[in-house]
Order: structure tokens, then C-alpha cells, then sequence
């Protein structure tokens, strides 16, 4: 390692170090297990190889420069990417020691307990209350009203938003700010119970006191989900998780404590990335 | 440099601006030329028309008589052919265009479909007339109806409403559905609880459009068999009926000026109509856009 | 909850197989009279048989009666759509204002939607009058008055579409125009259409096909007499013309004079089947060179 690079990395670590109940390594029962997964659009390969194993209840980042397939291979993690055509899957992906994979697999059944949070908010054009009350609804989770409406209140209590929008809940949902949206997208995928939530550059679109409010509310939710979360913001990445897997060029170089990752990774590549050397 | 500006370059390009200018007014002129061949049209059809056009001739049947003559008969005929024809091309129209649009993969069989469809599109009406007479009349049986006629017609614009639902099915953003797959919804869910609302407007401003083209039908019509000469309205879809542009078309035959006139009226409601249908589609559109998805 | 989605899936693919059932129909209904015809009357006879009579006591079947009037209205039409729907889109394209396109183009619409039994009623008891009163020799029903008003309604279709090819053509070329010196008309005539020609030949083409398919305005004015001949100012009859006179009579169905309609039907569809496939491929062409 070179002595220039001492301060960055001094500054990440710090930030990265902060939290002290991070697992001692990413060992134990893992939630998602991954094994030499490779990802083809078309003829193209995008990934290659990739193994992982993403323990539950603590927040995982994804990163690296941007094309090195981390969101490919999160979109991989709830097959949203079986909507493009053309696309393969080669390897395994195991969440719960369930192949996601296998022929036969309710994918519908897998959305619902793997969420996702997109970079760009996407509210559909309908009242706050609709917006979380439609996953609900399609899922048969609905119940009476009553209950319907408990369970709204629940989502938006656990992604903050409940008091600022409590009394316009029939308000168009597009008329909220950007960070309130995004909120409303946390919501209405934490309404429908998910295990697990994925999280594409969730606060890439938002200004900093957003972004801000938005990792306040993932470090709340680890306690009850694991939370797989891309981000192209290294100090986003320290700041919030607990664990780090680098991509570069669609291979996962090295996947790590957090704190490792930004204070003394073992791949030069590695660090020569969370030093701002290239990326 | 360059050789002198001679007198040879500066009159050709005096005379390039003179024809270009000259060009300019003559493509103006043409413009409007047609614009003037409209209104005349509309002024002839007004100046003939509108002495004519009263609660009775509204309301009153066919005659031989030309000032009794009315359009109720046709006007009727005219709606209730109308629609019959939304009531079936609509549903399949959507269908279709769904099917294509979600559904279909870039597959050998979906673009067969497509291409078909943009033929369909192209062929001349009485074609489609021809097809009814042929289909609908003898070979289903269902003899010179409305319901023969309103098939024939569903045929005809079922090109129109395919094409214009999918354009609106395809202005819905990517985002909507990626957001509702997310949750775990089905292709369906996805399509009816989000795709569909979006695209609603876009859809009826289509299938108003298709409608306001087949209003204004006369070939198909009496070739599948619509009477020219029909003292009653309609009471069933198996009834025989007329239309108010046959109705029309059967009063400009006639050597009589009084029933020219007859015909000029006519073609004040029908027109009245289309106004009226293409503005619905326009409010339609200009509403649903300011208040759409932001 | 399955079941109901595959049976939602299969209704919609059923609704898009409809499409192809209709092409189908129309081959298999124009197909079966049209052989049943030909049973009776030579094709030799049918196609290059200069008299058409079919419902006399001695009829005769030649159909280059109906061709010849389908051809005179549609070359007039095409005299009149033609070169004014293209002047038309040139300008729009190239000269007009935003504000005055804004206000043009709808208008153009409006003359596309127009009925054609207004346009009928228009050529028979508007311009042929007007024509008769400095043409000599005009008789009341003819060719060209239907032409004219014919062209006058294929004209906003030919200026759409020429000018969305030209538009097409990339801004570069008409800058690379300009900064040689040249002047609007110039770039527009020598740069721009030349650019865009196949799809404005596509234009063309499809015109054709809407004329040739075009059955009301002639019904109206043009005549019921079939008559081979150039002379624009002589009543004629088109195909289309006679198929609706036949359908307003009382011809029983399965005779031949019915099965006749059929016949003449299957020339119009293949005709303008093949001008439409022309057009498409041509604008397929196009597409491709500015990809």
C-alpha cells in the first residue's frame, strides 16, 4: 500500500469503523448465497463467476465503477431481469437454501418477499394511500379496510414518513418531493413483509438532507431486513454498511467487513478504487 | 482568393432569390388552394343544407315527397350501427393491441401479425364490404342486419384502434411496470391496475377517432346490403337498416334539386356529428395530458 | 388465480389472431366466388375483353372497361394530389412557421376526414357545374370533375407523408446546402427531396392505392356507364363504382352477374395489395439509409 493514499482511506475507515456491532466477518447462515453465478444478455456476458454469500440482517453495499454489473447482478437477486429478453442465468442463487433459479419457482411469490427500491422513484400516478395499498391488494394481504388501513400506517411509520403525510394520505403521490417519494417507494415495498430489500442507488437522485434521512432509515431497517444496497458513493458505502462486495468489469473482486474494505483491502485493485484512483 | 465578384454570379443569384421568393408564393398559393377548396365545400354544403335542416326533418322518416323527407330512419340507424361497431371492434381492438404490446415477443408470428395489420389498414373499404357480403350475410347467416353491418364495420376500423392503442400503451413509462413487477404483482395485475389507467385516454381519444371514420362509411354498408330506402328505424340487431351517409348518397342520385337539398341537410348533421366526435377526442386528449403523469 | 391469468393470456393472443382470420376471410370469401366465376367466363376473356355488359341478355365479361375508368380518375386525382401535396409539404416542411404549420396541418386533417359522400355530392353539384360553365363537350357525369375532387382529397395524404419524410432528412444536409451559398428552394429541391425520395415515392404510391380503392365520389359523379376511353369529359365507370351499382339492384346471390362483383373485387384487392406493398417496402428502404 502507498503512503500517499493514507488519508482517504484514514477518512473512510473512520466513518466505516463507527458502528460497533458489525459481525466480526462475513461468515455463519448466509440469507442469499450465491454460487458462480455468470449473467448473459444475449451473447455478452455481464458477470462472471460470481460467488457471495450475504448474511441476514446486516446491510450489504455493492460497488464499483459504473458498468461493472453490480445493478445487473441485484436485479438478478429478485429476477426482475427476466423481463428483458434475451437475458441467462448460469450458477446459483440461493436465498433461504432455495434455488430462486429453478424451474418451477413462483417468481411472483419471490418478489413479494425479495423488495426493491429503484434509483429513479417511481410512485405510480395514484394517492399515497393507493400506492401502498396496491402491493397489498395484488398480494391478497388486504383484509378489511380497517386492517388495510393499519397496515398502510405501519409502512409509512417504518419508512418515516407517517407524520408528513398522515392528513393528505389521498393526495396524489406525485405531488411529494423527491426524498418523499422515495420514502413512499421504501413503503410500499416494506408493506408487503419482505425478507429482504434491494436498494438500486436509492438516494442517487436526492439531495444530500434526503439522502441523508434515506441512510437513517436503512441503518433503522437492518434490524428487521436485510438490505442489499448498490451505490456508485463510496462514503455512502461507509457510511451504511456493514459488509462491501466490489465489482470491476463484471467479476466481484473482493467482498468484505466494510471496515476492512476501506482501511486495508487485500486486492490492489481494490484499493486502488476506494482511493479515487480510477472510477 | 476567389475571382472577382463578376456581374454573371450576382444576376444568377439576384435571380435565385427571385425564384426562390416566387416558389415560396406559389406553395403558399397551393396551400391555399386546397384550404379554399374546403371551404367551399363547407359553403355549398351550408348554403343548400341549412334551409332545410329542422326539428321535423330530424325526426321524420323517409318519403317520395322531398319536403316530408327526413332523416330519422338513417340517423338512427346511423348511431345504432355505431354502436354495435365500438361495442364489438373495442374489446378486440384492445385485446390485440395489448397481446402485441405486453405480450408478444419479437417472435416470427407477432410480426406476421403486425405486418398483417398494417395491410388491413390500407384496404380499400368496399373490400371490406365485399368480405361482409360474403362472411357475415351468407356464410354466418345473419342476413342483411345491423349486425352484419356493424361486424363489417368492426373489421374495417379494427386496424385504427389496434395501432392507436398501442402507441398509447407504449407512452406509459417503463418505470410503472418495473415498480409494480417489484412488488410481486402478475403481468395482468400489472397491465390492468397501471398499464391501463395510464393509457386510458390515449385509448378512448383512438377508438373515438376509429368511430368518427366509420360514421362517415358508405361503400361497406350497401354492399353487405344496407336499403337505401328504409321507412323505419331500427328496433334489433337483426333488422334491416340504412345509414345517413346511404341515405344521402341516395338523395344526390335523384334528378330533383328539392332532394339535393335534402342531401346537403344530411351532410350538415353528419358533419355536425363528426365535429362533434373529433372535438370529444381532442378535449379528451388536451385533458387528460395536462393532468397526466408528471 | 393462475388459471384465470393463462386464460386471460390465451383471450388476448385469440384476439390478435383475429387480424390474420380477416385477411384470411377476405382472400378465402374474393378467392371462392372469383373461381366460381372463372368457371364460367375465360380469364383471357375477363382481362383483356373490351366490353363490359354483364347484365345484358348477351353479356359480356371483359372487365378493361372498369380498369380504364378506375385509371383516368385516378390519373387525374393523381395530377391534382401530386404536385400539390408535395409543394405543400415542401413548404410546411421548409418554410412555414411553427405558428402556421400549428395551424395548417389540422385543417389538412379536417380535408382528410371529410366523408366521401360530401365529396360525392360536392363533384356532382359543385365543380362539374363549374367546369361545365367554360369547359365545352362537359357532360354531367364524367371523370374529370370526381379527378379533381378526388386529388383534393388525397392531398393532405400524399403532404403528410412527404412531409415526414422530409423531415427525416438530417438538418447536416440542408446546412451543408446553405453554407455553399444556396438558397431555400434550391436546398428543398435539390437536397431535401432528392434526400427524402423514397419515402416520398412511398407516398406516392400508397396515393394510388387510395384512389384506385376509392369508391363513393365516383359512384356519385363520374357515371355507371362503362366506357373505354381517355376522354376525361365522358361519363365512365370505376370498379368500385360498379360493384356498389350491382349491390343497390336486385342481382340474386349465387348468379353469375352477382358472382361478377367478386371478380372485379379480387382485381381491385390485388392491385391494391401490390401498390401497397410497394409503398411499405419503399419506406422500409428508407428507414434504413438514415439509420
Amino acid at each position: 500500500m502507498s503512503s500517499a493514499a493514507r488519508p482517504p482511506l484514514a477518512s473512510l475507515g473512520h466513518l466505516a469503523a463507527r458502528r460497533s456491532d458489525t459481525p466480526e466477518a462475513p461468515e455463519g447462515t448466509p440469507k442469499i448465497d450465491v454460487e458462480s453465478m455468470s449473467f448473459y444478455y444475449g451473447d455478452k456476458r455481464a458477470l462472471h463467476d460470481i460467488s457471495v454469500r450475504i448474511r441476514p440482517n446486516v446491510v450489504t453495499a455493492f460497488i464499483g465503477p459504473s458498468g461493472c454489473g453490480k445493478s445487473t447482478f441485484l436485479r438478478s437477486l429478485n429476477r426482475m431481469n427476466d423481463i428483458i429478453q434475451g437475458t441467462r442465468v448460469e450458477g446459483r442463487i440461493r436465498i433461504d437454501n432455495v434455488d430462486i433459479y429453478k424451474p418451477g419457482l413462483d417468481v411472483v411469490q419471490l418478489r413479494r418477499r425479495v423488495g426493491m427500491v429503484f434509483q429513479k422513484s417511481n410512485p405510480f400516478p395514484k394517492s399515497i394511500f393507493e400506492n401502498i395499498a396496491y402491493g397489498l391488494r395484488i398480494n391478497g394481504m388486504a383484509g378489511s379496510s380497517s386492517e388495510l388501513a393499519g397496515r398502510v400506517e405501519e409502512s409509512l411509520k417504518q419508512a418515516a414518513l407517517w407524520d408528513e403525510v398522515k392528513d393528505r394520505l389521498h393526495e396524489s403521490a406525485l405531488a411529494m418531493s423527491g426524498g418523499q417519494q422515495q420514502r413512499l417507494c421504501i413503503a410500499r415495498a416494506l408493506a408487503v413483509r419482505p425478507d429482504i430489500l434491494l436498494m438500486d442507488e436509492p438516494a442517487s437522485a436526492l439531495d444530500p438532507i434526503a439522502t441523508q434521512r434515506i441512510e437513517e432509515l436503512i441503518y433503522d431497517l437492518k434490524k428487521t431486513y436485510t438490505i442489499v444496497i448498490v451505490t456508485h458513493n463510496m462514503q455512502q458505502a461507509a457510511r451504511v454498511s456493514d459488509h462491501t462486495a466490489f465489482f470491476w468489469l463484471g467479476r466481484l473482486v473482493e467482498f468484505d467487513r466494510t471496515e476492512k474494505i476501506f482501511t486495508a483491502p487485500a486486492e490492489k485493485l481494490t484499493e486502488d478504487y476506494v482511493t479515487g484512483r480510477f472510477g | 482568393m476567389s475571382e472577382p465578384a463578376g456581374s454573371a454570379t450576382s444576376s444568377h443569384t439576384a435571380w435565385r432569390r427571385r425564384a426562390d421568393v416566387a416558389f415560396q408564393a406559389l406553395a403558399l398559393l397551393i396551400l391555399l388552394l386546397a384550404l379554399a377548396a374546403l371551404g367551399a365545400l363547407i359553403w355549398d354544403v351550408l348554403a343548400d343544407g341549412t334551409g332545410r335542416l329542422s326539428w321535423d326533418f330530424l325526426t321524420s322518416f323517409s318519403s317520395r315527397r322531398a319536403e316530408r323527407a327526413g332523416i330519422w330512419h338513417a340517423l338512427t340507424g346511423s348511431i345504432f350501427v355505431i354502436a354495435l361497431t365500438a361495442a364489438i371492434a373495442v374489446p378486440i381492438g384492445i385485446g390485440t393491441a395489448i397481446h402485441l404490446e405486453e405480450y408478444g415477443s419479437r417472435n416470427l408470428v407477432s410480426r406476421i401479425i403486425e405486418i398483417n395489420i398494417t395491410n388491413l389498414a390500407s384496404v380499400p373499404s368496399i373490400i371490406y364490404g365485399l368480405l361482409g357480403l360474403g362472411l357475415f350475410v351468407r356464410t354466418l347467416g345473419m342476413g342483411r342486419s345491423v349486425l352484419a353491418g356493424a361486424s363489417t364495420l368492426a373489421l374495417l376500423v379494427l386496424p385504427v384502434v389496434i395501432l392507436s392503442t398501442r402507441e398509447a400503451l407504449r407512452a406509459v413509462p417503463g418505470s410503472l411496470r418495473e415498480g409494480s413487477y417489484a412488488l410481486g404483482a402478475t403481468k395482468w395485475q400489472t397491465i390492468w391496475h397501471q398499464v391501463l389507467p395510464v393509457a386510458l385516454p390515449g385509448i378512448l381519444t383512438g377508438f373515438i377517432l376509429a368511430l368518427s371514420r366509420a360514421i362517415g362509411e358508405t361503400a361497406p354498408l350497401i354492399t353487405i346490403g344496407a336499403v337505401t330506402f328504409v321507412s323505419f328505424a331500427p328496433d334489433s340487431i337483426w333488422s334491416p337498416f340504412t345509414v345517413l351517409p346511404i341515405q344521402v348518397f341516395d338523395w344526390v342520385r335523384r334528378p330533383q334539386p328539392e332532394f339535393h337539398d335534402n342531401a346537403a341537410a344530411g351532410i350538415v348533421v353528419l358533419l355536425g356529428l363528426l365535429l362533434s366526435m373529433n372535438a370529444a377526442a381532442i378535449w379528451l386528449r388536451d385533458r387528460f395530458q395536462t393532468r397526466g403523469l408528471r | 388465480m393462475r388459471r384465470f391469468e393463462f386464460l386471460i393470456e390465451w383471450g388476448l393472443a385469440g384476439c390478435a389472431l383475429l387480424s390474420i382470420g380477416t385477411t384470411v376471410s377476405i382472400i378465402a370469401v374474393l378467392a371462392i366466388e372469383t373461381f366460381a366465376f372463372l368457371r364460367e367466363v375465360p380469364v383471357a376473356d375477363f382481362l383483356f375483353g373490351t366490353e363490359w355488359t354483364p347484365l345484358f341478355a348477351n353479356p359480356s365479361f371483359g372487365v378493361l372497361p372498369l380498369v380504364a375508368g378506375t385509371v383516368l380518375v385516378s390519373a387525374i386525382a393523381m395530377l391534382v394530389a401530386l404536385p400539390m401535396g408535395l409543394l405543400s409539404a415542401v413548404y410546411l416542411s421548409e418554410y412555414a412557421s411553427p405558428r402556421l404549420r400549428r395551424i395548417v396541418k389540422p385543417v389538412l386533417e379536417i380535408l382528410a376526414g371529410v366523408p366521401t359522400v360530401v365529396y360525392g355530392y360536392f363533384a356532382l353539384l359543385f365543380i362539374t357545374p363549374f367546369l361545365q360553365s367554360f369547359v365545352p363537350g362537359m357532360r354531367t357525369f364524367n371523370a374529370l370533375g370526381p379527378g379533381i375532387v378526388m386529388g383534393i382529397m388525397i392531398l393532405p395524404l400524399v403532404s403528410s407523408l412527404s412531409e415526414d419524410a422530409m423531415q427525416s432528412v438530417p438538418q447536416g444536409l440542408r446546412e451543408g446546402s446553405y453554407a455553399l451559398g444556396a438558397t431555400r428552394m434550391q436546398t428543398s429541391l435539390r437536397v431535401v427531396v432528392p434526400g427524402a425520395f423514397s419515402g416520398i415515392t412511398a407516398a406516392f404510391i400508397l396515393a394510388v392505392s387510395r384512389a384506385v380503392g376509392e369508391t363513393m365520389i365516383v359512384a356519385i359523379a363520374a357515371g355507371q356507364q362503362p366506357n373505354l376511353t381517355a376522354n376525361p369529359l365522358e361519363p365512365i365507370e370505376t370498379m368500385t363504382a360498379y360493384i356498389v351499382q350491382i349491390s343497390l339492384g336486385d342481382t340474386p346471390q349465387g348468379t353469375l352477374e352477382y358472382r361478377t362483383i367478386f371478380a372485379v373485387g379480387t382485381l381491385l384487392f390485388i392491385g391494391t395489395f401490390g401498390l401497397n406493398l410497394a409503398s411499405a417496402w419503399l419506406r422500409e428502404r428508407y428507414r434504413e439509409e438514415y439509420a
